[in-house]
């Protein structure tokens, strides 16, 4: 009886490899995918801010000024966070903001070297373009940190009363790449989900070959199976060519480290089980095969992106924690960073997998409940 | 390992048992209240037009479907509570083409054997075998994605033959099919049928497939069975040996009753300006239709004279021509046939 099963469930699995290995174009598209949006995604957010263009009207022209116009160009020749453009008109250079040429405008006003001198409270204005908050917050972190350098230019007292805070960091630095490493494997896994998974059921119903093996002695238990672990092997193949490719071009330290690679094995196989049951359970009833093309985009944004593969879960609204807290890609994601970016054993992630294991059983189990073994 | 001889069930008296077999989607009802039996070594026909419920019948019968109401048996096993018992007995060749495309002819009768838990040793004996019965084992290897619609065919006959079942559903094996395609399905089913003691169960909307194959017709309409009984006493069992089908360019009031008083004629059935004339001599009556026609001034646009067909039978039965089948070549069609 169980050999009988097994042997059923391995011609499921073996009918699905086969075909897998016919279409490179699938095999290809399921790794290579995962492995741009990394790059693309890793650098589009991850670099610093550079070459902001700040035009820069002086109404003073006195010493302290052209001391602080001397700073600003020597951040612009150096750290080129930005770059400034000298106004003699205010309204030319306002208008030059409106219409986009210049980010920022710093306006230097006709009393300021005075009030340096006289210790009047001197300001001078930063007039920005606020529709692009990371500029004119680089911005304007950028100008702070270099008034403070302008402010105390005089020798500090030897003691000081004022506390400060000396900050160490456990790891070394982690680019934005790396940062978002965990949650592209995860989602390389999960395109190979979404191909492998219910949708392969759906193409064969609309083409009409499940009624070639629906009237064989397959029980729904090992069509559901057979299918699950099919897909998890592809899902498993593609998770590991994206935790080895993608630990090397986010320049992960050792990343081909032999007992890391094993504990990601444990993690990827864990994760592409509990995908591959949510999209069959997703799927189970589902006849028409542009149903699963018209929701993937909606899902993989609902799974992705509460997930904290991009950003912090700790930043989200209530309601979005509620979907980060039962998203399977919340458990992965923080298996991979813990794995990849801390480099910890399998036990700093024991209920990240127990989690994935227990999310598996219980998707299986309903998809089995509910999957029709007839027309 | 028990020395014990177990003595085999006995063997039911029919290899198929319908019995008031239902199947309504809604108010609709693809099969209302069917009953018929189907002897071991048989090969029965399910004869009707599209939509005329003979595919649900199918599929009830190898368990895709469940009925409404009723019963089936296949060899003794009910079709609802002993459905994987059923499922090991039959072999089903369903309408659609189930073979995957992407694998190749050997591949694909593998899968399907192991589907079954066939040893490896047997199956690579029987798959050898069953390949040569078809005439494929030299594009064993090749993608099926690479074969004509009658290759696939044969290639599916032979993937549901590969557990060894006793009854054989074929859904509409040959449409699709080119004529020579069609002709060795035909062939290929006598054959394999005589060799392995099949009892073949299959449907078709093609006259001629159903009065070369089967040895009992039943022709459903609206899910209801109509007729059953062999080609040759269907055929006996309406009246005429001949039919003519004539149709007019115009034609006066009461033409009807006047071509029913014309010779031997035994039955006429009009649609519009075509009618099909029953006659138990066609020679003759076609002689006096078209003496009958010059006197009226009628002009006959078309006339073909042919036996009696299966064809006929379905149109004596429910009274409707058969759409598809009209479009298959007849291969009784007689030589006497005039166009204008």
């Amino acid at each position: 009886m169980l050999k009988n099963s097994l042997h059923r469930i391995g011609a499921i699995i073996e009918r699905d490899l086969r075909r897998f290995r016919r279409s490179p174009t699938l095999m290809i598209v399921s790794m290579v995918m995962p492995l741009v949006q990394l790059v693309i995604l890793g650098y589009a957010f991850g670099g610093k801010i550079k070459n902001i263009e700040v035009g820069v009207v002086d109404q003073d022209h006195r010493v302290p000024a052209v001391q602080l116009k001397g700073m600003f160009n020597a951040v612009a020749a150096n750290a080129r966070t930005f770059d400034t453009t000298s106004y003699s008109d205010e309204g030319k250079a306002l208008a030059d903001l409106r219409n986009g040429s210049i980010n920022a405008l710093l306006v230097i006003p006709p009393e300021f070297s005075r009030k340096v001198q006289a210790g009047m409270n001197p300001r001078i204005a930063l007039v920005e373009d606020n529709t692009d908050q990371f500029s004119s917050s680089a911005l304007a972190s950028s100008l702070t940190e270099l008034l403070g350098a302008y402010n105390g230019k005089a020798l500090p007292p030897r003691l000081s009363n004022a506390v400060t805070l000396s900050v160490v960091e456990v790891y070394p630095y982690v680019p934005y790449i790396q940062y978002l490493l965990p949650g592209t494997i995860t989602l390389a896994i999960f395109v190979s989900a979404m191909i492998g998974g219910g949708i392969i059921f759906i193409d064969d119903k609309a083409r009409g070959l499940h009624e070639g093996y629906l009237t064989t002695p397959l029980t729904k238990f090992d069509l559901i199976l057979g299918f699950n672990l099919a897909g998890a092997i592809k899902a498993v193949l593609s998770g590991l060519v994206l935790a080895t490719l993608g630990s090397v071009i986010a320049g992960i330290p050792d990343p081909l480290n032999l007992l890391r690679l094993m504990r990601m094995l444990v993690l990827v196989a864990l994760t592409a089980l509990a995908l591959i049951s949510m999209m069959f359970l997703i799927m189970v009833r589902v006849n028409d095969p542009l149903v699963p093309r018209a929701i993937f985009g909606v899902l993989n944004t609902v799974l992705f992106f509460p997930s904290g593969a991009v950003y912090p879960i700790n930043a989200f609204p209530p309601w979005m924690k509620v979907i980060t807290t039962i998203d399977p890609f919340t458990y992965a994601v923080h298996g991979f960073k813990s794995l990849i970016l801390k480099n910890t054993g399998l036990m700093a992630i024991g209920g990240d997998l127990l989690y994935l294991g227990l999310f598996t059983f219980l998707a299986m189990a309903a998809a089995t409940m509910l999957f029709r073994r007839t027309l | 390992m028990t020395s014990a001889v177990h003595a085999s069930p006995p063997r039911p008296e029919f290899a198929v048992e319908v019995d008031d077999l239902t199947k309504c989607f809604g108010d609709f009802c693809a099969v209302d209240r069917l009953t018929f039996t189907v002897k071991h070594g048989e090969v029965f026909g399910l004869l009707g037009p599209n939509g005329a419920g003979k595919s649900t019948v199918i599929r009830m019968l190898t368990t895709l479907v469940l009925p409404t109401s009723g019963r089936a048996r296949i060899i003794g096993h009910d079709i609802v509570r002993a459905a994987n018992e059923v499922r090991q007995a039959i072999g089903v060749i369903p309408q659609a083409m189930t073979s995957d495309l992407d694998l190749s002819a050997w591949e694909n009768m593998n899968i399907f054997a192991k589907l079954y838990g066939i040893p490896r040793e047997k199956r690579r004996r029987e798959i050898k075998r069953l390949l040569e019965e078809v005439d494929l084992v030299q594009w064993a290897d090749k993608p099926v994605k690479m074969f004509s619609g009658g290759m696939r065919r044969r290639l599916e006959i032979a993937r549901g033959l590969v557990h060894e079942p006793k009854i054989f559903f074929l859904d509409e094996p040959t449409t699709g099919l080119d004529p020579v395609s069609r002709v060795m399905v035909w062939e290929m089913l006598t054959r394999l049928k005589q060799e392995r003691d099949l009892t073949i169960i299959l449907t078709t909307h093609y006259m001629d497939e159903a009065d070369s194959l089967c040895d009992r017709i039943a022709i459903v309409d609206h899910g209801k069975l109509v007729a059953l009984d062999s080609p040759l006493t269907l055929k006996a069992s309406i009246p005429g040996k001949n039919v003519i089908e004539v149709s007019f360019a115009d034609i006066p009031a009461g033409w009807q009753q006047v071509l029913e008083g014309l010779p031997e004629v035994a039955e006429v059935k009009a649609e519009e300006l075509v009618f099909r004339i029953a006659t138990h001599n066609g020679p003759r009556t076609t002689v006096a239709l078209m003496d009958t026609a010059r006197e009226a001034e009628v002009t006959v646009t078309s006339l073909s004279v042919q036996s009696t067909t299966l064809d006929d039978v379905f149109v004596h039965y429910t009274g409707r021509q058969l759409r598809d089948a009209l479009q298959a070549p007849s291969a009784k069609e007689s030589p006497f046939i005039m166009r204008r």
